[in-house]
């Protein structure tokens, strides 16, 4: 077990599994002599050299394609998206083709690839270097999403998604990257399409991944210290495949859920969380669940526009009061 | 990068043997696609469905130039590939069909044909779709220091996607062992190439990546072969990529469901004129390589074949209903969705 940020794992944990396996090797775009736009490929150029370590040309599509035909001979590209935003001009090879190679040719090639990329805003990138457009991906079936929100999970899902047979979309958070932690030695993957529940509570379900993960918790010790509140968190860790049933087993104990997320509400993670939540848990149900998401614009660069945009930990505290309060349930733990 | 001109027939006795051995190939993808048309409009094939009719001569000639070793990545109009670089004809027709023979297991239609076998990696319907996928090929080919080539097909349509520049632009910096080869059948879907193309000869845009390139007659199944040989060698003993372009013509619409109402006759009798199914035949016969009669035998033999094959799809069953969920992952994982469409998400009342 060492402390160490949800930079220091990934890069550790690239480097490992290029020790490890030969066939893992990298691309993006300014990976290696730059050494990443976020550093994580710091030195592995000089450790691994530009065979293994390869700089792209800016041209998301030609390399994220080339990825998914060199991992159809079987090597293992972990590719490097500088930010998510610009996955999009990727999406043909990735919702196209990654998604659709081991299905619409029965089975015959599979694509064990990764593609790294962080979402967020909140650093004033203005619209079109803010957004979290994951849902895409999840949205689609033959694609995996991975959203690791701790180090220990960065290390253990990348891990998995370097070793699994499929596309994997493993999303990063620029916000996250100075986040530290405690992640356990050795090489041990995490399963992709499990939650964690990584706060046990008894009044309402905090559903969450990625960065909001974080929010989570820290609103989770917030309601329970200031006002006896107990929220469970569920980091739901992987958005392709969702581990509905650990979300429904922790809606039947606490009754209620409110769900935050990066992403625009209409249409986002969260509806899909809701609407499980609603297949599998009605009975159980107090009050209706309810959304933290960014407000429905392109998000501005201006600081005061920015935050009052981005969903904050005020924004879910005053939700969970609500959600309580709809049922009458606030005074319970409020003594 | 020069224009290869027609050589004159081969008159050894080998080298008559080898066009008759091409001439039996091209007449199986004329026969086979001329049968598919026909199964399309007695609705037994679904689907867009492009053939390759008018194309043979540069179908069979590409793939005389690349061995078993090499790897293939075809656009839609992949049925004449897919026979002639060695699949099953019952196999193919049975992938039109739908059917669970199929070589995509009835998963991906006429537009998918692909088998590992025989290294086809893919007929895709994305325009555009194969180039970065063959270079990743190519790339892994590279990396493992292999001695295979990548061929990858496109249409002349193709050269103005950005996938293409792109690609071949990487293809040059990094040393790819690939082949790219511009069909130009002169239309996209009624598009013609100066409509679309602001360099209508397209394969110099290959300059531009610094790449070797040469354009073809595409109806001429020797010259095709020779100079996709020399493109090829170029793949292999040099990690070069290069790129071919074949100019040939479209027999019919664009997919079998196209009139073409948008070609003049004039156009349309200038094609048919440089058929290059009938040129062979004639130019054959002229040389005395062989006789109208035996021609006609091999064309009863391709018949039986194509008509085994539509027997064989005929009576290849649907794939199950169960098999749905059988190809969605490689590496199975906990909660993937696998729900009918009345199927709920969890049982009800539980
Ligand atoms: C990205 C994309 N855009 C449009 C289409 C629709 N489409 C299918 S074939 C075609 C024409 C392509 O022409 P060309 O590349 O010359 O190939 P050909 O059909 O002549 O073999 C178009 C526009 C498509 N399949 N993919
Ligand atoms: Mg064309």
């Amino acid at each position: 077990m060492a402390v160490m940020s949800y930079r220091q794992a990934l890069h550790d944990t690239l480097r490992a599994e290029m020790l490890r396996d030969p066939d893992v090797f990298l691309m993006g775009e300014e990976i290696g002599r730059f050494e990443g736009s976020y550093k994580i490929t710091a030195g592995l150029l000089d450790e691994f050299g530009p065979k293994r370590v390869r700089d792209t040309p800016i041209a998301e599509e030609g390399f994220t394609g080339a990825a998914v035909g060199a991992a159809m001979l079987g090597l293992r590209p972990v590719v490097e998206i500088m930010t998510i935003n610009f996955s999009l001009l990727a999406l043909d090879q990735i919702v196209n083709h990654a998604a659709k190679i081991y299905g619409m040719f029965g089975g015959q090639r599979s694509v064990p690839m990764v593609i790294r990329t962080p979402g967020g805003g909140g650093q004033q990138l203005a619209a079109t270097h803010s957004q979290n457009v994951e849902l895409f991906y999840a949205f689609t079936p033959g694609l995996k999403v991975v959203a690791p929100s701790s180090p220990a999970d960065a290390k253990a899902l990348l891990i998995a998604s370097i070793r699994d047979n499929d596309p994997v979309l493993f999303l990063e958070n620029l916000a996250l990257y100075n986040t530290k932690g405690e992640v356990p030695d050795g090489d041990e993957p995490a399963e992709i399409g499990r939650a964690a529940v990584t706060r046990e509570g008894t009044d309402i379900t905090l559903v969450a991944y990625s960065r909001m993960a974080h929010v989570a918790l820290q609103v989770a010790e917030k309601l329970a210290a200031d006002e006896g509140i107990s929220a469970e968190v569920v980091d739901l860790r992987s958005l392709r495949p969702l581990d509905r049933p650990t979300i429904i087993e922790s809606v039947k104990k606490t009754s209620c859920a409110v769900v935050l997320e990066d992403d625009w509400l209409t249409y986002g993670i969260g509806a899909e969380v809701a609407a499980s939540i609603s297949d599998g848990a009605f009975d159980y149900l107090d009050a209706p669940v309810r959304r933290v998401a960014m407000a429905e614009v392109p998000l501005p660069y201006a600081k005061p526009l920015e935050l009052a945009a981005l969903p904050s930990a005020n924004d879910v505290v005053t939700v969970v009061h609500q959600t309580l309060d709809a049922v009458g349930r606030r005074s319970v733990g409020a003594h | 990068m020069a224009t290869t001109s027609r050589k004159r027939p081969a008159r050894s006795a080998k080298n008559a043997e080898e066009l008759l051995g091409y001439y039996r190939q091209m007449l199986l993808v004329r026969r086979f696609e001329e049968r598919t048309a026909q199964a399309y409009t007695e609705a037994k094939i679904g689907g867009y469905c492009h053939l390759n009719l008018g194309e043979e001569a540069t179908v069979v000639g590409l793939m005389a130039a690349i061995e078993e070793r090499d790897y293939l990545f075809t656009n839609y109009r992949d049925h004449g590939y897919a026979l002639i670089r060695g699949m099953d004809p019952g196999r193919v027709m049975a992938e039109l069909y739908g059917r669970q023979d199929g070589v995509s297991k009835g998963w991906g239609g006429s537009m998918h044909l692909f088998d590992t076998d025989v290294r086809q990696l893919g007929g895709y319907g994305i325009v555009g779709g194969q180039l970065p996928l063959a270079a990743g090929a190519a790339l892994a080919v590279s990396y493992r220091d292999g001695d295979e080539v990548v061929m990858c097909q496109m249409g002349d349509g193709t050269t103005n996607i950005g996938a293409f520049h792109e690609t071949l632009n990487i293809a040059t910096l990094w040393d790819l062992p690939i082949v790219f080869v511009v069909v130009n059948n002169r239309l996209g879907m009624g598009t013609t190439v100066e409509m679309s193309s602001a360099e209508p000869e397209l394969y110099k845009r290959a300059s531009s990546y610094r790449m070797e390139s040469a354009r073809v007659d595409g109806n001429d199944v020797i010259a095709v072969r020779d100079a996709a040989k020399v493109a090829v060698e170029r793949a292999r003993e040099e990690q070069r990529p290069y790129l071919l372009e074949t100019v040939s013509g479209r027999l019919r619409g664009h997919s079998v469901v196209d009139p073409a109402a948008y070609r003049s006759k004039e156009e349309v009798d200038e094609v048919r004129a440089q058929d290059p199914v009938a040129g062979l035949h004639d130019r054959l016969v002229a040389d005395g390589a062989a006789t109208a009669e035996g021609l006609a035998e091999i064309d009863a033999d391709v018949h039986r074949i194509v008509k085994a094959a539509v027997e064989f799809a005929e009576k290849s069953p649907a794939p199950e209903v169960s098999s749905l969920f059988d190809y969605t992952y490689a590496s199975p994982v906990p909660n993937d969705s696998r729900r009918l469409p009345a199927d709920p998400l969890f049982p009800v009342g539980a």
